[in-house]
């Protein structure tokens, strides 16, 4: 790992940021509308159903934005790979000295800085517009995040995995496949909801226990830090799982001569 | 030698890319690589970038394997190809300073300022690189090739987006250049006539295989032709006639 080049491929990707507005204002388009949309929802249960509905509704905000860290982990690494498929720039980086762990070390690292920046603006926004304070999860919040981001990591890996195989044809799962695994997640509502065989399967996302675990933080006040626990292992076995199948897929990709037709389509 | 390769071949789903290709490059030496389109001249070049894993064969350069150490290869080495681009977004010193970075080179202002007042761009230094005509965006991404100094540039039809006068600009700053540092060069064009300027020798490929090789005037004579495009023409229009009247150049 060479720590200079991981600067300057997070460089790159910086400055697309620099040099754009639209940009900019992409990073909190989506996630600040998905907050306004939620919290008046919450908003609005919370004043007709006055008695009958419980305050702790409030944890629909806490999911979105919990969410949104999730997405934009994932997004960070499929997205850089993306930008250079786009710009025609994917050969110019991996005939350079560089690694692919390196290319990944520098997406995560954007990853941390995307998720800082919506992060710190959406838990704004909910305190200022909902009065609702994210740092009620305490200790927890930063634990959880992590895990977020560690499982936003591997989903990222794979889809950059099989837009390296399939092509442009593959591009569309940057954007799918973080909602395939949100029903099984429980962002919005308990794995209790689920159906019986489905639940196992939401148990066995390292992000079902971080919703599961915040609901339990402002319900109780107490931390559930089994849960945390149990989300942190699961990621290692995800994050691993999906760096060998990335090698695979490279490996095979070097075979089928694939990386040089997406970057010079 | 700074190019050695050895009976590379390579198939994709049993068709036949590469055919068994052997060939070297010097130091110092520009070697043409020509054939008309799915002769198999990208797959070589990327086999040698170690983007595409060959199937049999093998390809050393600077005197290692491809294989086992592609990261000091590549470190001195640089790549440039008229169908690849540098991010458009981004301002042309700024992705100068990306791809310094990324090769190690230190003192990388003054270096990238030289290169492009060498190519006449650098007024450019501080426009977006999308704004940039395809000539000058063709004269940036030379200017990406050398700004780590390469041992060995791989030019993928450098010239192709240039109007005659850039092009012949680019061909005499590219062939000064080379001579001065010594740089080997694997150039491959479908302008014979740039060919016949800029290479010391040529290697035709056709289906993957070499048809023939040696310095230009050498081959035009052994196929009693009078120009490389009249070779290029009888080799694509009846690519098995090597064993006729010579045998494929060693």
């Amino acid at each position: 790992m060479n720590l200079r080049r991981i600067t300057a491929l997070l460089l790159r990707y910086l400055l697309l940021y620099r040099q754009s507005w639209t940009r900019i204002m992409e990073i909190f388009f989506w996630p600040v509308m998905d907050l306004l949309v939620w919290g008046f929802l919450t908003s609005y249960l919370l004043q007709v159903g006055s008695s009958r509905v419980p305050a702790l509704i409030t944890f629909l905000i806490g999911s979105m934005i919990l969410w949104d860290l999730l997405y934009r982990a994932q997004q960070s690494v499929t997205l850089s790979f993306l930008e250079d498929v786009w710009a025609r720039n994917l050969l110019n980086i991996f005939v350079a000295p560089v690694t692919i762990g390196e290319f990944l070390t520098a997406t995560f690292a954007l990853g941390v800085i995307k998720v800082l920046i919506n992060g710190l603006v959406l838990a704004a926004l909910a305190w200022a517009l909902y009065a609702f304070n994210i740092c009620q999860l305490g200790f927890t919040l930063i634990p959880f995040v992590l895990s977020l981001m560690l499982m936003g990591w591997a989903m990222g890996m794979v889809t950059v995995a099989l837009i390296m195989r399939w092509g442009h044809a593959a591009e569309a799962l940057a954007w799918g496949i973080p909602f395939l695994v949100q029903p099984l997640s429980a962002v919005f509502y308990p794995v209790s909801i689920l159906p019986a065989w489905l639940q196992p399967v939401a148990w066995a996302l390292p992000s079902t226990y971080v919703f599961e675990g915040m609901r339990q933080v402002l319900a109780t006040g107490l931390a559930p830090w089994h849960m945390f626990w149990w989300s942190l292992g699961l990621n290692v076995v995800y994050l691993t799982a999906s760096g060998v199948f990335f090698r695979h897929i490279f490996r095979v990709v070097r075979t089928k001569g694939l990386l040089g037709k997406l970057g010079m389509e | 030698m700074v190019i050695e390769v050895h009976d590379l071949l390579k198939t994709f789903n049993g068709t036949t890319a590469v055919d068994r290709l052997s060939f070297t490059a010097q130091r110092g030496e520009i070697l043409g690589l020509l054939g008309p389109n799915g002769a198999g001249k990208t797959t070589a070049i990327q086999m040698i970038l170690g983007i595409i894993e060959p199937t049999a064969g093998s390809i050393r350069v600077f005197g290692q394997d491809i294989a086992t150490h592609r990261q000091e290869i590549l470190q001195r080495l640089n790549f440039s190809s008229a169908y690849v681009s540098l991010p458009q977004n981004l301002r042309v010193m700024d992705n100068l300073r990306v791809f310094a970075g990324l090769y190690g080179v230190n003192d990388w202002r003054p270096k990238a300022m030289e290169l492009l007042r060498l190519f006449e761009i650098d007024r450019l230094a501080t426009r977006k690189t999308g704004q940039l005509s395809s000539g000058e965006s063709t004269r940036l991404h030379l200017c990406k090739a050398l700004l780590n100094a390469p041992e060995l540039l791989l030019l993928d039809e450098p010239t192709a987006s240039l109007d005659p006068d850039i092009a012949d600009k680019v061909r005499k700053l590219l062939r000064r250049i080379q001579r001065e540092r010594g740089i080997t060069v694997l150039y491959t064009s479908h302008n014979m006539r740039e060919i016949e300027e800029v290479c010391d020798r040529v290697i035709f490929l056709h289906h993957g295989r070499k048809m023939a090789e040696g310095p230009p005037r050498d081959v035009i004579a052994r196929f009693n032709q009078q120009s490389l495009e009249q070779v290029f023409i009888r080799i694509v229009r009846d690519g098995e006639l090597q064993s006729s009247d010579q045998k494929p150049a060693q």
